[in-house]
């Protein structure tokens, strides 16, 4: 397999509202990708979009949809999709078109619009529940969140005012963000106090719906290493599907995001991700799922994750910087582009771009990680310098 | 180049926007209706649920009693191989009080959806159900429930032919 690397990255901000179409935000993010390394479109071989279900954009086949914005006509392209996970799925898919000596450059562009679901985007998330066991019973999302969140602190004793410090945390990294959508100084308190949508979830535990699009360029180490002074190489990649009857399974813990790490780790070498890895992006829509998500990634034993949140740990300045960007809760959750813009910050982080949200220490090695569908598919990119 | 970029694009709207009509839309919607098929596993577990009977299909490869059931084993991947039936009790798993509807509209009084892991399946394996006659600060994980079901002349085959699940109070 051939080495492959990111050679350039872009976003647009993330907003609750965008004037721009989708097309049109996949074009600004996937041009400042592009611009980042001085390529232009003729030097892309083929094109990777990641966006997620279509029922948000009412858009039948957005594949095709976003195809011109991200620069794909006229090329081999791909429309990846798994739920949530896409974000972090489409720099993997974007990776073995290249690793298997196939393409040499791929631009990856992952985009959301949530806004033009009426009247909430909630909606759109009716059919991934079982249409005959299931929706008769008049579900939406936040039950399964709020389900799965109660489960992980009854088992492991864990309180609503530990959670709530990762939205503190990740709200107020996001205020050094010049993309972000609820970068905010808030505290515990604040998110107690909130709202309670479905207990144990309050308003404030949940990333706010988003309009946003991200952009890498993935390319062979040959060509890496013609237009990159500092190619930031993809280490490892991981991937999995739990099963969708998540009534049979205990919600306490994620297996999915295990094996999908544990695939990663195995490709990058790495016996033990705590000490290996510097910064981690672990998928964030609430608050509660950082916590989840490491204890999955492996980075603390199951049920220590809120301790080292507790600790400063996970704060920017930390041992093991946890969401520099800001995360989902601040910087914005337009699905797919939310995952992408993980990906995005690890580049920057790494090649210490990343400005007012640089991690002390030169950081060497970053993992990023969504999650999605039924609560069941895991996707990790490690990436390293 | 994060540092080297000093205009990030996209365009923020407000519902001022709107209002003094500086942006245009076009509303539409999409209209699909559909009749899915219950199946074969699901259908004979709807037919159950008519009769007032919550059923499950065992696997001989594996020794899981799944509910719900289905007609192929996923891990074994083979055919299932027998019939079970379950008790209508069971254990909640974990719950919530949740006071949104689907489209996020709020509601006065909460609903309880929770997991119930069902009395006769293998460890664990539950359905998604609601909780009725409980006040919701009662409610716990690890609490024992008993299906209420509707009328006999009530029930359709549905998921709904159980109204809820109540608590299993001491002695009754």
């Amino acid at each position: 397999m051939g080495k492959v690397a990111v050679v350039g990255a872009g976003m647009t901000r993330f907003v609750r509202r965008a004037q721009e179409t989708g097309k049109e935000l996949s074009y600004l993010a996937a041009r400042m990708a592009l611009d980042s390394c001085g390529l232009t479109l003729k030097d892309v071989d083929a094109v990777v979009v990641g966006s997620a279900p279509d029922a948000f954009d009412g858009v039948h086949m957005k594949g095709e949809y976003l195809a011109d914005g991200s620069g794909g006509w006229q090329k081999p392209t791909l429309r990846c999709f798994v739920g949530g996970a896409t974000g972090v799925f489409a720099p993997i898919v974007g990776w073995y078109h290249v690793a298997s000596g196939q393409f040499d450059t791929v631009l990856v562009v992952c985009e959301e619009k949530m806004s033009s679901c009426h009247p909430h985007p909630q909606g759109a998330f009716l059919t991934i529940f079982d249409h005959t066991t299931e929706r008769a019973l008049g579900p939406n999302l936040l039950w399964i969140f709020a389900l799965e969140m109660n489960r992980y602190m009854t088992v492991h004793g864990i309180t609503k005012e530990e959670i709530a410090l990762v939205a503190v945390k990740n709200k107020k990294n996001a205020l050094d963000h010049p993309c972000a959508h609820l970068g905010s100084e808030i505290t515990v308190d604040d998110v107690l106090n909130s709202e309670v949508m479905a207990w144990p979830v309050n308003r404030l535990d949940v990333s706010p719906a988003s309009d946003g699009a991200a952009a890498i360029v993935m390319c062979s180490e040959r060509v890496a290493k013609r237009v990159s002074d500092r190619p930031v190489w993809v280490e490892g990649v991981g991937w999995h599907l739990d099963t969708a009857y998540w009534t049979n399974r205990d919600l306490y813990y994620p297996r999915y995001v295990e094996y999908a790490a544990r695939m990663a780790y195995d490709m990058a070498g790495i016996k033990e991700p705590r000490k290996e890895i510097n910064i981690v992006e672990p998928y964030d829509p609430f608050d509660y799922k950082e916590l989840h998500h490491l204890e999955g990634l492996l980075f603390c034993k199951p049920g220590e994750a809120a301790k080292l949140t507790v600790d400063g740990v996970t704060a920017r300045d930390g041992d093991l910087p946890v969401c520099p960007s800001g995360g989902l809760l601040g910087v914005g959750n337009p699905i797919a582009a939310a995952g992408l813009m993980k990906v995005c910050e690890l580049f920057w982080q790494l090649r210490g771009e990343a400005g007012r949200r640089q991690v002390p220490g030169q950081p060497r090695r970053g993992l990023a990680q969504a999650w999605g569908d039924l609560m069941q598919v895991g996707t990790v990119v490690i990436l390293g310098i | 180049m994060s540092v080297k970029i000093t205009h990030w694009p996209g365009t923020s709207l407000s519902s001022a926007d709107f209002a003094e009509g500086r942006v245009l839309t076009v509303r539409g919607g999409v209209k699909a209706e559909y009749a899915w098929d219950a199946g074969v596993a699901i259908g004979r577990y709807l037919e159950e649920l008519k009769r007032g009977r919550l059923v499950a299909r065992r696997c001989d490869g594996c020794r899981r009693v799944l509910v719900p059931p289905r007609m192929f084993c996923e891990e074994c991947f083979r055919p299932t191989d027998a019939w079970v039936r379950l008790a209508d009790t069971g254990t909640v798993q974990t719950f919530s009080i949740s006071y949104v509807r689907w489209d996020m509209v709020r509601l006065t009084e909460p609903e309880i959806p929770a997991v119930i892991a069902i009395d006769g399946a293998s460890p664990g394996y539950g359905i998604l159900h609601l909780l009725g006659e409980v006040d919701p600060k009662e409610v716990r994980v690890g609490m024992r429930v008993k299906a209420v079901w509707k009328d006999p002349a009530e029930r359709r085959g549905a998921i709904t032919d159980i109204r809820y699940w109540a608590p299993i109070r001491e002695g009754g």
